[in-house]
Order: structure tokens, then C-alpha cells, then sequence
């Protein structure tokens, strides 16, 4: 290693690699991960959240599945936590809108209301 | 596609013994199993610290800490946690019903109260990748210092950081550093001190097996403050595991160009080999360390000349602890005043403690300067198992001394240690309750001394051997009136006269145990009684009459045939015959054998 | 900027040489510091604790290392200091095998003094006692562990002095053991036979093998013509055994006691010191006219010998074929003698006095008994000898002095020098010349040669031959000069080797001195002078000269270098292992 810069540049590629393992107060994506949720097409969504935050080198928002969240009709479901605990609720997605949630809620800090269950309820 | 999921399972010794290998190859079983193998990486990491409770495995991004985890539990990890996202609650370790997993450890006294400087990469980084150190700011402050700063701003900034040497005499690291580096010399050498020879510690060991890259961080960045290319990391054989690790991180740390010639494109050089140790505590010896190196006999020599001036084959040397170089890269990151604003006035940092013995929570941590005993045993240790009493705290090992409860809220540092009869030592801390002798402990670390004595000098030699001998004595129920003042004359005589720490310290054990329990040496002595029940020479097992049911289980387990008595009455022990061995006393079921 | 520094000991303002050491500056200014490990010179290693002092640190420091330095304030003796040695002298005689009475040591031992010195009256810490064997197979040295303090003297001679090696400390804490390795015994390993440990050592650890009793039963055996020759180097130092000075001469004085021990006929080792010039001289010459081996190499040092067997066995065809001046006299006695004084060989018991424990393990060297009947019979130390005088009650420091006996009585003083490092050289040169032409030179004292130095070189010139020579001794030094001439550094004609340091007079059998009288005194040199001041007060100087050899060749021999003498005053050499190979 010749320089600092080489040094700088091997630090952010790992970085990326590890950053899943810090655990300080971070905007996390859960996405409902349980037989409704799996049938529904879950996987594909979260697969698409964790290329979407790795294409655009976002490294402190972590993706992670639970159980079932409970409103199994509106599968498949994903929740963004802000880093102050406030939540909001996704419903009916597929790859191409966790990708947009991705561009507009965590990038832009835009929740794409018209996915929440809020405006599905309404 | 990127891993969803980390799977971080402690390697450190202790878990490897507990079958942590076994645990990772199951792991690979059944995700394979599961078709998920590619989403989920599996981490080796350092010593998480809380080694009561391993073997540990951590998985993220939930942050959900498993403890006791063996390999039968695997397939359930898998299938519940990793393909459905429930937690395992009943591996768990604290809050098991937190709403957010992550923060279960949140009030876990144990993680609480620590601040992990030295131990900030173990159990978070595989050790065997230099690609995760960098992450965290790995060689970040060594590119700092050889591009930004001088040598002697190095040297400036470690000693207004008031670090001192971890390895227990605490000498100011960055005097240590300032002394070697004003010697004029074409060849200086930089050591690590990787010994560890104190029973019980292995603080350095889960650093080096956790995170080793820290060590040749810090040393690189000695060598350039003092002006050495060569550094030798001198580490026991006893630790093949932290060797293999530090082979594995200087070939990866070559490769970087991290050791090496010009490093950073500067015209700095700096290389690392490793020495292994042959089996001598007194090889920890900073003299001694070097003559081992130097392929000779490893005792120690007078002193001065000393080694920054005249070290490993004459020329300047330093030798500092692989806790100490844990500590460097953090101070040149972070800064002096950082590290200055933890700790006490003249007890800066922090300091890691193999907090071991009768104790709950047994481990690796690492708490600020400062931090009370108390807080140490009851927040961060848990207390003491099945409600026994604290009696004492041992720290320093065979160097050291007891602290007894009525000192428990002195802050832990340096001098404060010494003030009462012991010292830091190299961290290691045991714990002793109600049913431990004090005599007896003190017997041990004499043995332990006797032992590694080098042999060199008369002091250690013969005194220690003779105050061995004569609690043997003592703890066999053949005290003589005078003997406790004998131990006291050779104690004195021993600390002024011997060669080198190991003999200078040797008597400390038995110095503090009598400074604070007088009272057990008199009744072994005089009363040929031990108070604690331990020392079994002048235990007298007998059978409770009234609680004696008749039933002959005890008579029968006798390997000796001590026990006698006719059915459904009680039964009598020939104190003659007994050997004291206790099998009695185990299998009675109505708690009528008494030993006092 | 001043060599020198100002410290303070006891109160008492000193100056001392920068560099030098604390014990140092006391002793310059009369303040006495006890010492068990330190020998000046060759072990200096703070090891054994009786030295320490206070100069203000955490613990005491051993006065013998601790560097002066502008302003030090030295304590030697505080009550604290006072307890602390008797603590530590006391645990070092808990672990010692105290028999003194019967001690080979006894009232020159230096841990006797030790105890007297800091009035022990009695031993607090009585404990375990080690029960080694004693290793007494070898020929010249006896090694007792039991009685052993661990000061490492003896391994500090034999490793950095003689850089031999075959005892070092084995073990470690209470079981440290100064051994050879893998404990075999002395004899099985390259141990020279030199003795140095002996007097190096303060106590009864290491000692000769004794011969005294077997002398003692030849002397009461009426069969037996026992005969009695003694080296130049123990009348220079065997007046030391009677509270002599240091260097004092007591030739007539020895030669009067063996008398009265009942040897029929005193002699004088230094005749066949004549003897050896004349035939190693004519070696000399004969490999230089006709392209023999050079460097042509001494041979009289068994210690030498043994070193060069087993370190340097392609060298052994530099080494004179000449035996030793104590083997050629045993084997001219057992001939020429013999015959002369119509006396059966085998009846002839010859005993020689020695300063040297090697020369036990020469005269047992089977070949060594070219007349067929071995050389020499005995051999005592300087000491030995001085334990029979006082065994047969005789008021030595009263005698009259005596005459060596005819006809090996008489010698020049070129056969004196022989004990002196450099006297085998000078003695030789004084004859070569004359060897090789048949005159004399002017050269008589060839003072280049003579004193301490590491090594010396001389070079004389002999019609048009520049013959130059090179004078060593201790074999650490030995070893440096020939790993020189090995890589083709260095050339001589003639080198001269003696094992120990100093020659002959600091010879392993010699009396023993202990440390502080050899902080002042360098024996070597001491004793050297009494040699040649009886070689300055001979009438003839050059062994060419002595009649009595003149008359052997007349009589027996022929000629140097002839038949005779090569059968019966030469002999040859054995390469040796270091250690076994395989060691079960």
C-alpha cells in the first residue's frame, strides 16, 4: 500500500461488508418474513431493499425479517424504523417498490405514502 | 448478492474448547440445508468477554446475542431465527422479552458498564481478515503518524495521553518511548511483550487471538517514534491459536505493504517476527525476555544498564504489553485528551481484567480507571455464586496482593492498589468468598513462584522455597510459634534483596494476606484450626448424631473404611482412619457429616 | 569534560572513574563490600545478592553492577542491609551441604569467611537439602552439587574464559544444578582437564582428584624407588599454602620438605624443560628447512592438547610431537636413569608435583608409557603437596633450603620460565638460533613475549630467516588466534598455547585465592615474577647449555630427534568427539 488513499479505499469497500454489525441507532428495515409473507413474495422484496442500499453505498440502514406481523392480507409487508423509533408501515410490495422506497424514503426522507397501509386503509 | 445476515461467533480459546468449531460447521450444514448459505456470512471473531456464558454467537442486524450455545442448537438458530426471523429467546442473554433485541443488553451490568478501547474490535471483526480491521479505521493511525506527524510528536501525544504500561508495572509508556528514542543507534529494536504468564489471565490472549492486527498497528508506530525496523512480538507457546493468528495477520499485513519497506511511500520501514516462549513465567521479564530472544538461558540481569539504552543484543530496545499497543492506535485517532479524560488523574485509560474465581459472570472486561471493585464484582461480575460472602479480591497475581471487603469501594488504579498492599498487575482479578483460605491462597501463588523461579539469585531461589515450606507447614497443621514472624523476616528480606520482579514481588501473596486476615495464620497456627474449612490437614470430618438417620450410604462410599455403626443408628467416623477425601459428606442425603 | 565522577559513600566523598561500578569506587576508598559471586574479570553478574547497597531505589542494588554516576549516594551498611545479606547468606547455607570440618575447603573457603565476616550465629531457615552425586570419574576434577552456592564462577571460566562449555546450569529455580549436559559425567565430555573451575570456585564444590593417599602408601612401600620431580610453576606458588606473599619463591624450602616426606630422590621438572627445547627446537628447525607443518605448536599443555583433540583435530599435525617436560622426565627416568642407576624400571614410582589438574589425565593417556612402563605413576597439585607437608607435621616456613637432587637436578633458567605464559617461547628461542647455526645470538631476555596480553608476538631473525612466533594463553584466546591462521589471517613459524590463563602459574592446581585478594592482585603476573627472577639469577640461561641434558645425548639419546628420543620422548595425538551422536 503506497498511500493513504489506497488505505481510505479499502476501508469503505469493508466497511460496507461490516457496517450490519454496528449497532447504533439506525433506520432499520424489517420486512415480514413469515409463511404469508414468504408465499407472498417476501424474498424478492427484501432482496430487492438490500441491492437497491447497496448500489447506492447506503451503509447505515440494516435490513432485517421477523415473524409474522399480522396483517397477513396485506403480505408482503415491510417497516422502516427512523432512528428516533418513529415507524412506518408498507404494504403490498414487490421489488420495483422497495426500490422506490429505498430512493424516496431513505434517501430523500419522502415516505412513499401512497405504499403506507395508511392510505390503503383509508 | 450482499449478505443479509452476520453471523458472529466468538474463536477465542475458551469457546473454541467449548466446541465453537463444531457449532460453525453445523452452521454451514444446515444453511446449506436451507439454500440460504450464500445470504448469511459466518464470522469468526475475538473473545466477546463474557466467556461464562459461552460459547457466544451473535447475529445481525437484529444485534441478538446467544449465549451457551452448543451444536445442538443450531438447527433451531437456523430455522427459527435466520429463515423466519424469530428470535430464540431461550438462548437469549439478558432481556429476553426486549422489544428490541438489540438493546437486551442494554442493562446486562456485564456489556453496561464497559468501555472497550483495547478490546474494541473483539468479538466484532474476524481476526483473520485485515480487510475488517481497516473498516474499523485499522492502520488509520499509523498512515497518521508517518505521513502527518513527527516521531517525536508520537512520542509527544502518547505521553500527554498519561498511558501506562498495562503489563503491571506501569511505567509511562510514552517516557519508555522518549528514552529509546534519544539513544543514537543504527539499530533499535521494538518488543512485545506476549508472555501472559500470570494464572487465570488471558487478557493479551483474546487480544492477540481477537484482534491482532492492533498489536502490529501499534508496534509499526513505535518503531517510527523511536526509530527501529525491527519488531518482535515474544509470545507463549501455550497460545498456538494467537500465534497462528499473528502469522496469519503479518502475512496479510505485508501483503498491504503495511509492514514492510517504505510503508505508506515514505521511508519508513518497519517489520515484525514473532518468538515463541519456552514454558518460564520469568520470561516475562523484560530482561529476561530478551535474553530468551537472544537464544540464551531466559534469566534476568541487573539493571541498569536498562533497555531503551542497552536492550535486546545491546542495543535500544522497548518492550511494551500487547495491552498497552492495544491502546495506541485509538490514542492517535481519537487523540491524548480523549484517552486523558478517562480514567483518574494519575490512572489514565482504561484497563481489561480476567475477572475470574468464585464469581458469576467470569470473563474479559474492560471498565475506565477508576471504576470501584464493588462495581466490578456486583454490576459488572454478578456477584458471588450461590450467596456466599465476598472475602477478598486478588489482583496482580503471584505479584499481587487481596483486597478485603472493607476496601471494596476504592477506585481501581495504579497507586490506589498499591497503597493497599497489592498492585495492577497484568489484569487479572480473582475472587474469593466465605469458603476460601486465606492461608491457603497464599500457599498457591508461593507455589506458583517456586516454580518459575529462575533460580539466579538466593532472595528467590531459596527464600521463596523456604516460605513455601514453611506454609506447608503451616496449612498441614505443623505451624511453629515464630513462624509467621519467619515468613514476615523473609518476605521483608526477599523484597529488597531479590534480582529481578519476579523475586522482589514473590512475596506479596503472603505480605497481604496477613496484613488483612492476621487472624487465619494465628488459628492455623496456634489453634492448628482453619477458619475457612479448607485446608484439610486440620479439618475433622464428623458425623451428626441427631441428623444421623443409620443408613449407612457414608459407611459404604468410605474408601477407607472409617466409618462404623450398626443400622438405624448413628454412625461414627475413626478420625485415625480418615483421609479427609469428603465422599462422605457428598453423598450423605441428610446433610449429618460436618467437617470443621 | 572530566573522566571522573564525585559520589558519596557512607558519607564519605569518592571519586571514581566513569564507568566503573560501585563496588569498585568503595573498595577505592577502604570501604569494604562483602561479595560470594563476583570474581573480577571473569564474572561479574550481580547474581548472588551479598553485595547490595542502597543507592535510593526501589530495592537494594549489587554494589558489583550498579554504575557510579555525579551525585550518588551509596549506603553500604544500614541495619536494613545488614538483615537483608544475613537474610540471604543464611538461605544460601540452609541450602548448603555444610560438612566444613572435613572439607577439602575448610578456613579457605569463601563462604566460611562470608558467614564469620557478617557474624552469622545462627541459621533461621532450615529447609529442604538437595542429595546429588558427586561426579568424580574424571581423572583430574571432582564435582560436588551439595556443596555448590550457584555463584556460576566455574561456568563463566569454562564458557567465556576457555570457551570449553561442558558445565553450565541446568534446572531452574531450587532445582538449578551447575551440570554438564544431559547430566553425563565430566569425563564423557569435552572438558579439558584444565581446572580452572576449581579455583575459580569459593567453596569445596570443585576439587581435584586426589592421588595423596596413594602417594602416602607408595612412600611406605620399601620395594619401590619413589622419585619425586616438580614443575617451575609450584615453587612460585606453593609458598601461598603457607601464608606466603604472593610470588614468593621457596625452591629450597620445597625441595627440603620432599625430602623430609621420604621421597629417595628430589628433581627438578625444569632439567627435562632443557630436554624438551633441545628436541622441540630441533623439530622446529628441521620443519622449516625441509617444508614440514607450520605453524609448528607447543605440546607441553595437556589442557592445550585436549582442547586441540577435540576442537581442532585438523590442527594435530601442527602440534610438536614432543611430549610434555613432566612425561619426557618420567620416561628418561624409567630408561636412562634407570640403566644409569642399576635401578629395574618397575620399581621406579615417579611422582611429579604439578600446578596443573590436567596433567592427572596426561599421565593416564595409555601411550604415554613408551618404555613400557607407564611415564609418570602420580601426580599431586601445588596443593596436594602442601596438604601432605601439614599431614606429616613439618614447620615448613622453618626449613632450610635444599638442593635438587643429581642427576636431574640441575637446569637453566630458560628450563625455569617454562611456567610463565611466553617462558616455553622464549626458552625456545633462546636455543634456536643455535640449532640452526651452531652460535648463539645476543637474545636472551626476549621480553616481547613475556606478560598478560591476549597474545604476543615476536619474530626473530636467524641467517636471513625471519622466524616469527605468536605466544597465547586461555583458551578462549587460543581459539581466536587459530580460527586467524585457519582463514589464513595470521602466519607464524612457532606458536606457543597454554591452556590457562596466564601459564602454568595460574595453573588449576595451583593455590586458590580467593576474590578479594584477586580484586588487586593479578596472580598471574605475581607469580610469573618470582620465575624469572630465579631465571635472572641462573648461571646458565639457555637449555643448550644445561650439561646434565648434554650428557643424556652423550649417554643415552644420541641426538635430538634421533631414535631414541622420537620412540621414547615423542609421541602422537587423537582426534575427539565433542558428544556422542546418538545419547541414550
Amino acid at each position: 500500500m503506497k498511500s493513504i488513499e489506497e488505505l481510505k479505499a479499502i476501508k469503505e469497500r469493508a466497511l460496507k461488508e461490516i457496517s450490519i454489525r454496528e449497532n447504533e441507532n439506525k433506520v432499520r428495515i424489517v420486512v415480514g418474513m413469515a409463511t404469508c409473507g414468504i408465499a407472498a413474495g417476501a424474498k424478492g422484496v427484501m432482496s430487492a431493499f438490500i441491492e437497491e442500499l447497496n448500489k447506492r453505498n447506503i451503509q447505515d440502514v440494516t435490513v432485517s425479517m421477523t415473524g409474522c406481523i399480522g396483517i397477513c392480507r396485506h403480505e408482503p409487508i415491510a417497516e422502516v424504523y427512523e432512528a428516533n423509533g418513529e415507524k412506518t408501515t408498507y404494504i403490498k410490495l414487490d421489488a420495483e417498490k422497495a426500490r422506490r422506497i429505498v430512493a424516496e424514503h431513505i434517501v430523500n426522507q419522502q415516505p412513499v405514502i401512497e405504499f403506507t397501509i395508511g392510505a390503503a386503509e383509508k | 448478492m450482499v449478505c443479509r445476515s452476520h453471523i458472529l461467533i466468538c474463536n477465542g480459546t475458551g469457546c473454541v474448547a467449548s466446541k465453537s468449531p463444531e457449532i460453525m460447521a453445523k452452521l454451514n450444514e444446515h444453511l446449506a440445508a436451507n439454500g440460504i448459505e450464500k445470504e448469511v456470512k459466518i464470522v469468526k471473531t475475538g473473545c466477546f468477554g463474557l466467556c461464562e456464558k459461552g460459547p457466544i454467537m451473535v447475529i445481525y442486524p437484529e444485534g441478538a446475542t446467544y449465549c451457551h450455545v452448543s451444536p445442538d442448537d443450531v438447527e433451531e438458530i437456523v430455522n427459527e431465527h435466520l429463515v423466519k426471523g424469530r428470535i430464540v429467546k431461550r438462548l437469549l442473554l439478558g432481556d429476553k422479552d426486549a422489544e428490541d433485541v438489540a438493546k437486551s443488553l442494554e442493562n446486562v451490568g456485564f456489556f453496561a458498564r464497559q468501555q472497550r478501547v483495547a478490546l474494541r474490535n473483539c468479538g466484532v471483526i474476524n481476526p483473520e481478515n485485515i480487510d475488517e480491521y481497516i473498516a474499523r479505521d485499522g492502520y488509520a493511525a499509523l498512515a497518521k503518524a508517518v505521513t502527518e506527524m513527527t516521531p517525536q510528536q508520537v512520542i509527544d501525544e502518547i505521553k500527554k495521553s498519561g498511558l501506562r504500561g498495562r503489563g503491571g508495572a506501569g511505567f509511562p509508556t510514552g517516557l519508555k518511548w522518549q528514552f529509546a528514542a534519544q539513544e543514537v543507534n543504527d539499530q533499535k529494536y521494538v518488543c512485545c511483550n506476549a508472555d501472559e504468564g500470570d494464572p487465570g489471565a488471558f487478557m493479551d490472549r483474546s487480544v492477540l487471538e481477537g484482534d491482532p492486527h492492533t498489536v502490529l498497528e501499534a508496534m509499526a508506530i513505535a518503531g517510527y517514534a523511536i526509530g527501529s525496523n525491527q519488531g518482535y512480538i515474544y509470545v507463549r507457546a501455550e497460545y498456538p491459536i494467537a500465534v497462528q493468528r499473528l502469522k496469519i495477520a503479518i502475512d496479510q499485513a505485508r501483503e498491504y505493504g503495511l509492514l514492510g519497506k517504505n510503508i505508506f511511500g515514505t521511508n519508513f520501514s518497519f517489520d515484525v517476527d514473532i518468538r515463541l516462549g519456552a514454558g518460564a513465567f520469568v520470561c516475562g521479564e523484560e530482561t529476561a525476555l530478551m535474553t530468551s530472544i537472544e537464544g540464551k538461558r531466559g534469566e534476568p540481569r541487573t539493571r541498569p544498564p536498562f533497555p531503551a539504552v542497552k536492550g535486546l543484543w545491546e542495543k535500544p530496545t522497548i518492550l511494551n504489553n500487547v495491552e498497552t499497543y492495544a491502546n495506541i492506535p485509538m490514542i492517535l485517532l481519537k487523540g491524548a485528551e480523549w484517552f486523558a479524560s478517562i480514567g483518574t488523574e494519575k490512572s489514565k485509560g482504561t484497563k481489561v481484567f480476567a475477572v475470574g474465581g468464585n464469581i458469576n459472570n467470569t470473563g474479559l472486561v474492560e471498565i475506565p480507571m477508576g471504576t470501584t471493585l464493588r462495581e466490578v464484582i456486583y454490576d459488572i461480575g454478578g456477584g458471588i455464586p450461590k450467596g456466599k460472602a465476598f472475602k477478598a479480591a486478588q489482583t496482580g497475581g503471584p505479584s499481587g496482593g487481596c483486597i478485603p471487603a472493607q476496601h471494596l469501594d476504592t477506585p481501581i488504579d495504579y497507586d490506589n492498589l498499591i497503597a493497599l498492599g497489592s498492585m495492577m498487575g497484568s489484569g487479572g482479578l480473582i475472587v474469593m468468598d466465605e469458603d476460601n483460605c486465606m492461608v491457603d491462597i497464599a500457599k498457591f501463588f508461593l507455589e506458583f513462584t517456586v516454580d518459575e523461579s529462575c533460580g539466579k539469585c538466593p532472595p528467590c531461589r531459596i527464600g521463596t522455597k523456604r516460605m513455601h515450606e514453611i506454609l506447608e507447614r503451616i496449612t498441614e497443621g505443623k505451624g511453629e510459634e515464630g513462624d509467621i514472624e519467619k515468613l514476615e523476616t523473609l518476605a521483608e528480606s526477599i523484597k529488597q534483596g531479590a534480582l529481578c520482579g519476579l523475586g522482589q514481588t514473590a512475596p506479596n501473596p503472603v505480605l497481604s494476606t496477613l496484613r488483612y486476615f492476621r487472624d487465619e495464620y494465628e488459628a492455623h497456627v496456634k489453634e492448628k484450626r482453619c477458619p475457612a474449612g479448607v485446608c484439610k490437614a486440620m479439618l475433622n470430618f464428623s458425623i451428626i448424631p441427631e441428623k444421623c438417620k443409620g443408613c449407612s450410604l457414608c459407611a459404604k462410599k468410605c474408601p477407607v473404611g472409617a466409618i462404623s455403626g450398626e443400622i438405624k443408628k448413628p454412625y461414627v467416623i475413626d478420625t485415625a482412619k480418615c483421609i479427609k477425601c469428603g465422599v462422605c459428606m457428598d453423598s450423605c442425603k441428610f446433610a449429618a457429616i460436618e467437617k470443621k | 569534560m572530566s573522566e571522573f565522577v564525585t559520589l558519596t559513600i557512607d558519607g564519605k566523598e569518592v571519586k571514581a572513574p566513569k564507568g566503573s561500578t560501585v563496588l569498585e569506587a568503595a573498595r577505592s576508598a577502604g570501604i569494604n563490600i562483602p561479595t560470594l559471586c563476583f570474581l573480577k574479570d571473569i564474572n561479574e553478574i550481580g547474581a548472588c545478592r551479598m553485595c547490595i547497597v542502597d543507592v535510593g531505589a526501589r530495592s537494594f542494588q549489587a554494589a558489583c553492577m550498579y554504575p557510579v554516576s555525579e551525585g550518588l549516594k551509596v549506603i553500604t551498611n544500614s541495619p536494613k542491609i545488614r538483615e537483608t545479606r544475613k537474610v540471604t547468606l543464611e538461605l544460601i547455607l540452609s541450602s548448603h551441604e555444610k560438612k566444613c570440618l572435613t572439607c577439602v575447603r575448610s578456613k579457605n573457603c569463601e563462604l566460611q569467611t562470608l558467614a564469620k565476616e557478617l557474624n552469622i550465629k545462627d541459621i533461621r531457615f532450615e529447609g529442604e537439602l538437595q542429595n546429588y552425586p558427586i561426579d568424580d570419574l574424571s581423572h583430574s576434577v571432582v564435582r560436588d552439587p551439595n556443596k555448590c552456592v550457584l555463584c556460576r564462577r566455574c561456568v563463566s571460566v569454562c564458557k567465556n574464559v576457555q570457551t570449553v562449555s561442558a558445565i553450565d546450569t541446568m534446572g531452574r529455580g531450587y532445582k538449578t544444578i551447575v551440570a554438564s549436559p544431559f547430566h553425563m559425567p565430566l569425563k564423557d565430555t569435552p572438558c579439558v582437564n584444565c581446572g580452572q573451575c576449581i579455583v575459580a570456585c569459593p567453596v569445596g564444590a570443585l576439587r581435584e582428584k586426589s592421588s595423596v593417599e596413594k602417594v602416602w602408601e607408595a612412600l611406605s612401600n620399601k620395594d619401590l624407588h619413589v622419585v619425586v620431580q616438580t614443575a617451575p610453576a609450584v615453587r612460585a606458588g606453593l609458598g601461598e599454602e603457607f601464608d606466603y606473599p604472593v610470588g614468593t619463591r621457596v625452591t629450597g624450602k620445597m625441595v627440603t620438605a620432599l625430602k623430609m616426606l621420604g621421597f629417595a630422590k628430589v628433581f627438578d621438572t625444569d632439567t627435562a624443560a632443557d630436554l624438551t627445547i633441545m628436541e622441540e627446537g630441533t623439530e622446529l628447525v628441521d620443519r622449516i628447512k625441509n617444508n614440514g607443518k607450520l605453524p609448528l605448536i607447543t605440546s607441553c599443555s595437556p589442557g592445550w592438547i585436549k582442547f586441540c583433540e577435540h576442537f581442532y583435530p585438523d590442527m594435530l599435525d601442527n602440534l610438536s610431537t614432543c611430549k610434555s617436560p613432566q612425561n619426557m622426565f618420567g620416561a628418561v627416568l624409567k630408561s636412562y636413569y634407570a640403566e644409569k642407576m642399576g635401578i629395574d624400571p618397575a620399581k621406579i614410582f615417579v611422582v611429579s608435583v604439578m600446578p596443573c589438574t590436567a596433567k592427572k589425565y596426561e599421565a593416564e593417556r595409555p601411550e604415554l608409557a613408551s618404555t613400557g612402563y607407564p611415564d609418570i605413576d602420580e601426580v599431586l597439585t601445588t596443593r596436594e603437596l602442601a596438604e601432605m607437608i601439614k599431614e606429616a607435621g613439618i614447620d615448613f616456613k622453618n626449613l632450610e633450603d635444599s638442593q635438587f637432587d643429581d642427576p636431574m637436578g640441575e637446569a637453566t633458567g630458560a628450563g625455569v620460565i617454562f611456567g610463565a605464559t611466553g617462558g616455553v617461547m622464549e626458552a625456545a628461542l633462546r636455543s634456536v638460533p643455535y640449532l640452526l647455526t651452531g652460535k648463539d645470538d645476543d637474545n636472551v631476555d626476549i621480553k616481547v613475549v613475556r606478560g598478560v596480553e591476549t597474545v604476543k608476538e615476536a619474530e626473530v631473525e636467524v641467517n636471513g630467516i625471519k622466524i616469527k612466533a605468536a605466544v597465547v594463553h586461555g583458551l578462549g584466546n587460543a581459539r581466536k588466534l587459530l580460527d586467524k591462521i585457519k582463514a589464513g589471517e595470521a602466519e607464524y613459524h612457532f606458536v606457543e598455547v597454554m591452556a590457562c590463563p596466564g601459564g602454568c602459574v595460574n595453573g588449576g592446581g595451583q593455590p586458590i585465592q580467593p576474590a578479594s585478594v584477586r580484586f588487586d592482585l593479578d596472580l598471574r603476573a605475581e607469580r610469573a615474577k618470582a620465575l624469572y627472577e630465579e631465571d635472572q639469577g641462573s648461571t646458565m640461561r639457555r637449555s643448550h647449555q644445561n650439561p646434565r641434558v648434554l650428557k643424556m645425548y652423550e649417554e643415552y639419546f644420541e641426538k635430538p630427534g634421533g631414535h631414541k628420543s622420537h620412540k621414547l620422548l615423542h609421541t602422537h595425538y587423537v582426534a575427539r568427539e565433542n558428544y556422542p551422536e546418538n545419547l541414550e
